[in-house]
């Protein structure tokens, strides 16, 4: 492959302004699948089933097989139109398109073409910076997912070089959702920012909406970035590229801007850019080119005389309207002025994706710093640790108990991180581990005395040293109390007993 | 007259009522048919497939189950043959083409679970033109059938064997599908009857699809009661097909069994009625109009002037839905799977399976469905037809504010040799111009015999057509009708026909699979 000249990114933006376009598939997480009672295995509880046990005639597009429309799917899809600020259309219609590949089991896929069940939305996206965009939807339409191929042979596990191909036909059939938004312009150096957050923002709607269990790693929720760009003061979008298999939100912003890059030098030279696919190489960082793809594309789309329209009532669209969560952006703003965050703390907590787990905590019982100062501290450390989901090792309702023992007094800052251990080990709730392993901070004056006067009998110079305005020397007695007490004492306390008795002397 | 040459020529209405009276059992009807399959089959290879053992062992199950006193349908324990375009579990479904050759369904198509629900006991799977492309059974992968009245001619297509099988008593019902005419033109050839019901009243649920939005199944009996009882089986309300119907249906035994003419206005479409039909199927349509006048109907002149753009219409709309319909068939899941020599990549295996599994009728249908969706055409083409298509359904909705039926020649002839038209496609197209508009308004219709035309002695059927959900109307008119030509002729149509001997057997071996 020639090696492929990347233009640097600043330079690139001076010179052409970029235009994003971008289409996510949402796999919807019905029970069964778009068009057959076979079980839906982007649903968690068919997740992993082994290879074409999800089938029924109509998913292996078996002579005489038909297609019905699953009414859940659609109601899901009306629910995603209307979060994304969306007509909902009164009547709409599936079309086939038509093409041979062998994992589209009918060789047409049943989708929606000129009549889609959604169209005109607009999605607000916040960045991690701050900056806020309105990105424009031109429509959300329905269709069904096609089967898998797994190429057998060869080095790459791509078709080229393989020597033969296996179909699991699990996935055919895949109620999906396809959000198209129109040209994004304006979004300049952030374009590739804007296009991971306008992803993320999908994804948040989705979870909240439950529509979706919108994991990118399982393919749940899938992203093509069309990138184009066009010469400072041109009106013409430039030619556009299409990059397919991005499957991370950090590729997402990594795919747009290797494109700006490597268009940017392209046309920099003179060149003209392809209208085509491009697919992403998480390894390499880069994209190479596909299917050339042109307008002229023919898939012989006619509507699918097999189903009927799709015809909501206006009753449940109203329904479904009525029943919509608060829209992402909305609940940041509002849990923002709820909990008191400065712009800068509310970014971290939002740009940790763990604002769900926070209100958790927060409606848990626990003051909204001390649930922030947990979750982006110290579990987000252990999770980093261990390579997992922050919300895997702790359930916010953890979290919430574990401050309000540190409010209370019962657990010092360094004991509560050990009984965090021992919750993320799976030892109980932070009560019973306190309980457990008699973690609790001795409170009792008393016992915190009698470490003291042992440990002055060890240190007789010490208080002297505190009257003589060495006041530093206390640490000395301080270390030795909590080592004494194994670490269950207050610090502070011990702190002011010390002082008193220097004082009092 | 044997016991059981005496069973075969039996109504299915007949032969239940001896059924449930225990005159005969089901495994001894299911016998006597398939014996005459034995014995008359080579020579009009109505069937691609017989399930004799299986058939025999449903047959013993219903005996069984009426002994012991189970309510059972009224056509319990009746054979049935099923045209090959429906699947069944456990029985080859070819839908007449090669690239289905050796392909066994893992399901039942709703009509089949129906009939199997209903005690109805199937026989096997009969011939048609492939994928229900023709309307002769020539284009059959498997050799054409051959028509009982006349052994050189042409049963009638696509469901030849099905329309064969009921008309040389092989049995007395069968299953058919009609796309453009494929039930009700093989009726009109081979002296029976055939229904297309309104779109939608039976399900399409395992119906190798032709054209979705034209394709529907219906009753081949010889008898129109018999084709209302096994209406009433097939019809209703399917969760597995979308376009089905979901209202109830009344009864089209009823319709038959009170049938009366006295006061129904019959429209006579003029465009259907001209110097381009056979003379001997003109003349035996007006005589059978004029007896139904003398007995009270009231006979009116009606005009549908688009009806003559219907067949362009069709010929864009039907390929264009088959071209997507028949891309299932690539090797990849099922049937028929060539490899190039010395191997190749999926497209080229797909592609040499098409090649080598379609016959040359299905191609020149792909190929014109797949120019007539194609980007920059799809308007002139596709559209256009659409637009005549609504046409059609306005012609029918002006007619029938008019009148309660419409009555046409089923079919320009009667059944012509086999291999005249084989190579002149327009000429066999020409065949349904009076059964296509039903197709694309989505109306049902009726064909059922009214005599044999003086100048070849062949049968001529008659059509009449309903408005779309008012099948029971067809049944009343065609009962009332067939009682009064019984009466005229002293017995079924059917007896004229020759007789198949052994000696015709030898004479058309090639007809054999």
């Amino acid at each position: 492959m020639a090696r492929v000249e990347l233009m640097d990114f600043d330079r690139a933006l001076e010179l052409f302004e970029p235009v994003i376009g971008l289409e996510v598939h949402v796999e919807l997480n019905t029970a069964t699948k778009m068009f057959s009672p076979a079980p839906n295995p982007a649903n968690d509880a068919n997740h992993g089933a082994e290879p074409n046990t999800l089938v029924t005639p109509v998913c292996l597009g078996l002579p005489g097989s038909l297609p019905v429309v699953n009414g859940e799917a659609v109601r899901k899809s009306i629910s995603l139109g209307l979060a994304l600020g969306c007509e909902i259309a009164p009547s709409s219609r599936f079309a086939r398109k038509n093409y041979f590949y062998p994992d589209l089991a009918k060789n047409y896929q049943i989708s929606q073409y000129d009549e889609p069940i959604a169209f005109d939305g607009e999605v607000e996206v916040e960045l991690e910076n701050g900056r806020v965009f309105r990105v424009p939807i031109e429509r959300a339409h329905m269709e069904e997912d096609a089967g898998k191929l797994t190429h057998v042979g060869g080095s790459t596990g791509r078709i080229q070089g393989a020597e033969y191909s296996l179909v699991d036909y699990n996935r055919a059939g895949v109620p999906l959702v396809e959000i198209v938004t129109r040209p994004v312009v304006g979004a300049e150096a952030d374009a590739p920012a804007l296009a991971r957050a306008y992803v993320s923002t999908i994804r948040d709607i989705a979870l909240s909406l439950g529509i979706s269990e919108a994991r990118m790693e399982r393919g749940n929720l899938r992203c093509d970035a069309n990138v184009s760009l066009r010469p400072r003061g041109q009106e013409q979008f430039g030619t556009r590229t299409e990059t397919k298999n991005v499957n991370s939100f950090r590729s997402i912003e990594r795919a747009v801007r290797y494109e700006i890059q490597r268009q940017a030098a392209i046309l920099a030279a003179g060149g003209i850019i392809t209208q085509e696919t491009r697919h992403w190489h998480e390894d390499t960082g880069s994209t190479s080119p596909g299917r050339p793809k042109s307008d002229a594309d023919d898939y012989r789309y006619f509507p699918e005389p097999d189903l009927l329209p799709v015809v909501p009532s206006a009753e449940l669209i109203e329904e479904l309207r009525a029943a919509l969560p608060e829209a992402p952006a909305a609940r940041r703003r509002r849990l923002k002025q709820e909990w008191g965050f400065s712009d800068d703390e509310f970014q971290i907590v939002a740009n940790s994706g763990m604002l769900n787990e926070l209100a958790a905590t927060v409606a848990a019982g626990a003051t909204p710093a001390a649930a922030r100062k947990w979750w982006t501290g110290e579990i987000a450390r252990l999770a980093n640790a261990a390579d997992r989901d922050a919300s895997s090792l702790v359930s916010p309702t953890h979290v919430a108990e574990l401050a309000q023992l540190v409010e209370a007094g019962t657990l010092t800052d360094r004991l509560a991180r050990q009984v965090l251990e021992g919750v993320v080990a799976g030892e109980g709730s932070p009560q019973e581990i306190v309980d457990a392993r008699g973690l609790a901070v001795v409170s009792d004056d008393g016992a915190l005395v009698a470490a003291i006067d042992e440990a002055l009998a060890a240190q007789p110079d010490v208080l002297a040293k505190i009257r003589d305005g060495k006041v530093q020397a206390a640490g000395a007695v301080i270390g030795a109390v909590m080592k004494a007490m194994q670490g269950k004492a207050d610090a502070a306390r011990v702190r002011e007993l010390v002082l008193e008795r220097a004082n009092a002397e | 007259m044997s016991h059981g040459d005496e069973l075969i020529r039996l109504s299915a209405a007949d032969l239940a009522g001896r059924l449930a009276a225990g005159d005969v059992s089901s495994v001894e009807a299911t016998q006597a048919h398939l014996d005459r399959i034995g014995a008359v089959d080579g020579a009009v290879h109505a069937f691609l497939h017989v399930a004799g053992e299986r058939a025999l062992d449903t047959a013993a199950d219903i005996d069984r189950r009426r002994a012991a006193g189970e309510s059972l349908g009224e056509l319990a324990g009746v054979p049935i043959a099923i045209k090959d375009v429906l699947v069944t579990e456990g029985m080859p479904s070819t839908s007449g083409s090669r690239i289905l050759e050796g392909w066994i369904p893992p399901y039942d198509a709703t009509p089949v679970r129906k009939v199997r629900e209903a005690g109805l006991v199937p026989l096997g799977k009969t011939n048609m033109d492939e994928f229900a492309m023709g309307s002769s059974t020539e284009h059959s992968a498997y050799g054409p059938t051959h028509n009982p009245w006349d052994l050189e001619r042409i049963p009638g297509g696509s469901g030849g064997g099905s329309a064969a099988a009921v008309a040389a008593f092989e049995a007395p019902l069968a299953l058919g599908s009609d796309t453009g005419g494929s039930i009700r033109q093989p009726a009109h050839v081979t002296g029976t009857v055939g229904v297309k019901p309104t779109y939608g009243a039976v399900s399409r649920y395992g119906s190798i699809a032709l054209a979705s939005s034209l394709d529907q199944i219906g009753p081949v009996t010889r008898t129109v009661l018999d084709a209302a009882l096994l209406q009433d089986v097939i019809a209703g309300h399917d969760p597995h097909d979308s376009t089905s119907i979901a209202d109830p249906w009344p009864s089209m035994a009823d319709a038959v069994r009170r049938a009366d003419v006295a006061g129904l206005r019959i429209g006579v479409v003029k465009e259907l009625d001209s110097e381009g039909f056979q003379a001997g199927v003109r003349q035996r349509f007006h005589e059978a109009l004029d007896l139904l006048e003398r007995h009270g109907a009231e006979i009116v002149e009606v005009s549908t002037p688009n009806f003559e753009h219907a067949i362009a219409a069709y010929y864009l709309i039907l390929p264009a839905e088959a071209s997507s319909n028949l891309a299932k068939f690539d090797s990849v899941r099922f049937g028929l799977r060539v490899t190039p020599e010395g191997g190749g990549t999926v497209e080229q295996v797909m592609s040499a399976t098409r090649e080598a599994g379609f016959g040359p009728e299905v191609k020149r249908r792909i190929i014109l469905g797949t120019y007539a969706l194609s980007a920059g055409y799809y308007d002139a083409y596709y559209g256009s037809a659409q637009k005549v298509r609504t046409l059609v359904q306005r012609d029918f909705e002006s007619a029938f504010a008019n009148v309660d039926v419409l009555a046409t020649p089923t079919a320009p002839t009667t059944a012509f040799k086999l291999g005249e038209k084989l190579d002149d496609p327009l000429a066999m197209y020409l065949n349904d111009v009076a059964t296509i508009p039903a197709n694309l308004a989505g109306v049902p219709g009726i064909s059922l015999p009214v005599g044999l035309a003086p100048e070849d002695g062949l049968p001529v059927g008659i059509q009449f057509l309903a408005p779309a959900r008012q099948d029971a109307r067809l049944y009343n008119v065609g009962g009332a009708l067939e009682q009064l030509l019984l009466a005229e002729w002293g017995g079924p149509l059917l007896d004229r026909a020759p007789a198949l001997t052994t000696h015709e057997l030898l004479a058309t071996e090639e007809g054999a699979v």
